[in-house]
């Protein structure tokens, strides 16, 4: 395939010891046999909630977390041990709280230059010089080169964390809800940042968040994850249009939207249950509106739609 | 937030030094506010300078503070002898001051080795975890459950002929005064290697660090550049406290007589015939325990200064 | 819990084994070869004998098959023979070790209960004048030397003043209980003072965090008679890291009774550790090391063990 990265069959679990019960050894599966691929300038949305897996997911693609199965292929090459230093150069990562993201103790030259640093790429003036470069492509004054993390508001560093991931010329970025910790007023103008690098630098994007109105701006296609498994992947008009999966069209319903008239919100019944002891063939079947007795009994395969084949979802009620 | 676009160029470099330097003075301005570590500071340096004076007062009075008189055992004060003689019938201030040298010395080095011992363990532990860190747990438990003077005694008393040394290096003076420094460091690192740890594991899962591991970034670099230079403060306030222990232990030792071995002066080794001198020279008993407390109450002092000084609840992230 | 429980007593059996295994180490490595030093004081021993003994416990056997030989003698009871007091080990160790038990209970006790009421009171008003002295007396215990300190006491209470004993467990002829009590107090008062300050700060510090909690608050607030239960409540929960803490401390207490024991020539276990290395008696040597690695583990089982039943978070950890 010619996709830039290709996530296939990832799945990601955790060994968790029971001792009271006996020497009970329970998994926890944070991501389940998830597949998915992100082309070239494409922006791929993850989106779920708290507890869905999707920053570990991010954190496998970042190379931060080895996957239990499955690969993670750049360009065709899988991604392992052997080639760290490819990794790390082509795929970077933006995290969600700007105030733990950068070192107290270095000044932002510092910190923006770090990947270039720790990958051996360029002399130190070299390194100073991409760093003055991307500050200003960041939208930051020159003289924040010399300033400390604590000087910088919120908003701010998360554009350093920007540059930062910047700094290696990476294809990919990975991008944990970016702007779930900023005041409302600056996510736009971050969220707006995040486009024009995208056009200028040709980046791809593994974008994470739970606001389906910041991935409805950015995305090219959306990936729905419930409980650490995949459960609808399509076009973003697709998903926004015609949604396949229950849980997909509960989540669009959540929304808030101003001016979209009157609109009762529908929530969603219930809670998500623990990833510790998922419920058994379609996990959203305790929740789902439409649940059927095949939905206790049998897995429901992700597959492509019927009517579109770009649009896949894991729901026998899917078309 | 300043405005920084208006910031003019020459306002440049100040304002990046004054970044970097506010959270240093910020915390020596509240260090200045304790009342018992400036004074432990100035007590302090005021003692080094007493023990550093040890030469040049030597040659003042024109005394050789090794050589014994035994005609002039305990002699009260006088011009010549300041603090009087002791039971050899030397100068009795200047063995002091020689054996101030001594005691702070081997307090720093065997606070220095035994601290990097410390801080290599924790960080190893905190960063790796798993395994490694088990073993380094039990380890430092064990050592911790041990009780450590008798354990410091065998090891002082140890004959390092047997462990392959010649006779001579193992009767010389430096092979006694870095026995006494190596083994001190071997038990007493324990708390730091606790502290750091903790400090790691809080530091480690920060996103700076998981930025940098996403780039490539190995282990080492990691502990060095991210972990190490975030977790300083506590580690400076243990090494300040480390360095009364030390000197506690080592006064102990050469009082007992398994320490620093006359005629090398040491505060500890002064006290060696305590039961004589209690009855002959009541003075003399009291002088080296006095500067050994002085001296440790002082380091506590500062350290509990430090402790307050860089306390994180008062500081900004 | 059980399991706990046993994890925990494997663990500290794990430990003295390893432990004997090192000291049985160390001690072969002090100057002489225990068995020449054995036979020379020993009469009519024989040149066979000698060798016998050399070829069972002598240097020149592998380490392995020295240590084995003397576990499996240990295992039955069989301690050796201790060449400066011409007795079994054992025979000399039991009074040896009531005596110091009896020094560190009784100091161990006073201290707590000194520090429980210095605790309490210093923390009722944190920063008031009250709690500065105690502060600053807290500070004083853990930075004096323990062996001045008896210094200090002994020319102040036995030379000065003639008020007790300077040394000795009994006077010739007497050795009645009043007798016994005279010469334990300066030894005793030693201790105390050293260890009161550590322990005071504990319960200053515990006692402070648990003032300083919502239930206590609202206590205050209901009024005078609240107070009582603020005390006995506050107390109670301000215990339970406390008393853990202080057990733990029992085996450090060790090597404060060591020192003490030694400048007031008692016959405890400290002193006879001490005794024996100097003489190079290995035999005592090592099983009196042993003892005490025993005791300090001991110590520190019964407080985890009373932690695990006080705090059934940690026993399922």
């Amino acid at each position: 395939m010619d996709a830039l990265l290709s996530i296939e069959k990832v799945s990601v679990s955790f060994a968790q010891r029971k001792r009271l019960f006996g020497k009970e050894r329970v998994s926890l599966r944070a991501v389940d046999d998830v597949s998915a691929e992100i082309g070239e300038g494409e922006t791929l949305a993850l989106v779920g909630e708290s507890g869905s897996g999707k920053t570990t997911l991010g954190h496998v693609v970042a190379g931060l977390r080895k996957p239990s199965a499955g690969r993670v292929r750049l360009r065709g090459a899988e991604l392992g041990a052997g080639n760290r230093a490819l990794a790390g150069r082509a795929i970077q990562i933006v995290f969600q709280d700007p105030f733990s993201a950068l070192d107290p103790r270095m000044p932002v030259s510092d910190i923006i230059a770090e990947p270039l640093r720790i990958q051996g790429i360029g002399t130190k003036n070299e390194r100073r010089a991409r760093a003055a470069s991307l500050v200003e492509e960041v939208g930051l004054p020159a003289d924040a080169l010399n300033r400390y993390p604590h000087e910088f508001s919120g908003g701010q560093r998360q554009r350093i964390a920007i540059a930062r991931a910047l700094a290696p010329a990476p294809e990919l970025i990975v991008a944990d809800e970016p702007l779930s910790a900023l005041d409302v007023s600056i996510q736009s103008q971050i969220l707006n940042l995040f486009r024009d690098i995208q056009k200028r630098e040709k980046l791809s994007y593994l974008f994470i968040s739970h606001d389906l109105g910041v991935v409805e701006h950015l995305a090219d296609r959306v990936a729905v994850l419930y409980l650490g498994r995949i459960i609808e992947l399509a076009r973003r008009e697709d998903i926004f249009a015609h949604p396949a999966h229950p849980y997909t069209r509960a989540l669009l319903d959540s929304m808030p939207s101003i001016g979209k008239g009157r609109r009762r919100k529908r929530s969603i019944k219930g809670e998500m249950p623990s990833p510790l002891d998922p419920p058994t063939a379609c996990v959203f079947h305790p929740r789902c509106p439409l649940a059927q007795d095949i939905c206790r009994k049998v897995v429901p395969r992700f597959e492509p739609l019927a009517a579109r084949p770009s649009h896949s979802a894991a729901c026998h009620f899917k078309e | 937030m300043t405005d920084l676009a208006t910031e003019g160029a020459l306002a440049r470099p100040a304002r990046a030094v004054e970044a970097a330097q506010s959270v240093w003075s910020l915390r020596w301005r509240r260090f200045r506010h304790h009342r018992g570590g400036m004074a432990s500071l100035v007590i302090l340096a005021t003692l080094v300078l007493f023990c550093l004076f040890a030469y040049p007062l030597e040659r003042y009075l024109g005394l050789d503070s090794n050589t014994t008189d035994l005609l002039s055992r305990y002699d009260p004060p006088s011009a010549t002898h300041w603090l009087g003689t002791d039971e050899g019938g030397r100068d009795e201030l200047l063995r002091l001051m020689y054996g101030g040298q001594i005691s702070l010395l081997v307090g720093l080095l065997a606070t220095v080795i035994g601290g990097g011992i410390g801080v290599s363990l924790g960080l190893l532990a905190g960063y790796f975890g798993g395994r490694i860190d088990s073993f380094l747990m039990r380890l430092t438990d064990g050592v911790i459950a041990l009780p450590l003077l008798p354990l410091l005694i065998v090891l002082a008393a140890l004959d390092l002929t047997k462990l392959g040394f010649s006779s001579e290096f193992a009767h010389s003076g430096a092979a006694g005064f870095w026995r006494i420094v190596v083994i001190i460091a071997l038990v007493d690192w324990t708390a730091i290697a606790r502290l750091v740890r903790a400090a790691t594991l809080s530091v480690k899962e920060r996103d700076y660090v998981l930025a940098a591991r996403a780039s490539g970034a190995g282990a080492l670099y990691v502990m060095t550049t991210h972990v190490l230079p975030n977790i300083v403060t506590p580690i400076i306030v243990a090494f300040t406290l480390t360095v009364g222990r030390v000197i506690l232990f080592e006064s102990v030792l050469s009082f007992l007589g398994f320490g620093i071995v006359p005629p090398t002066p040491s505060w500890g080794n002064m006290l060696n015939n305590a039961q004589e001198l209690v009855t002959t020279a009541p003075a003399l008993a009291i002088y080296p325990g006095l500067l050994i407390f002085i001296t440790v109450i002082a380091v506590n002092f500062l350290g509990d200064g430090m402790q307050h000084a860089f306390d994180p609840r008062s500081e900004r992230r | 819990m059980v399991g706990f429980v046993l994890r925990r007593i494997g663990q500290t059996l794990v430990v003295l084994l390893v432990m004997s295994f090192i000291i049985y180490g160390l001690i072969g490595l002090m100057p002489g070869d225990p068995i020449d030093i054995m036979a020379a004081s020993m009469p009519g021993v024989t040149p066979e004998v000698v060798a016998k003994l050399k070829a069972i416990y002598g240097l020149d056997q592998p380490l392995m098959l020295r240590y084995w030989r003397w576990l499996m003698a240990a295992l039955q009871g069989d301690l050796g023979f201790s060449r400066t007091h011409s007795q079994p080990v054992l025979e000399v160790l039991t009074p040896a070790l009531w005596q110091t038990c009896k020094l560190m209970i009784s100091s161990f006790v006073l201290s707590v209960i000194a520090a429980l009421i210095f605790g309490v009171v210093s923390a009722l008003r944190p920063g008031g004048f009250v709690d500065s002295c105690v502060s600053l007396f807290a500070f004083a215990g853990i930075s004096v030397p323990v062996f001045w300190l008896a210094l200090v006491l002994i020319l102040t209470f036995a030379v000065g003043l003639h008020w007790l004993p300077a040394s000795g467990m009994s006077n010739v002829g007497e050795g009645g209980f009043m007798d016994q009590v005279r010469h334990l107090t300066l030894p005793v008062l030693t201790l105390m003072l050293a260890n009161t300050g550590q322990f005071t700060r504990y319960v200053r510090a515990a006692m402070i965090e648990t003032l300083r909690m919502d239930f206590v608050r609202t206590a205050w607030a209901k009024g005078a008679g609240a107070w009582r239960v603020v005390i006995v409540h506050g107390l109670r929960n301000a215990l339970i890291p406390v008393v853990t803490i202080m057990a733990l401390s029992f085996g450090t207490l060790f090597s404060g009774a060591l020192v003490t024991e030694t400048m007031f020539a008692q016959q405890g276990m400290g002193k006879m550790i001490y005794d024996s290395i100097l003489s190079n008696d290995f035999n005592l040597a090592l099983s009196g090391l042993l003892f005490a690695t025993l005791i300090t583990l001991l110590s520190n089982l019964a407080a985890d063990l009373a932690y695990g039943w006080l705090d059934p978070r940690i026993a399922l950890k």
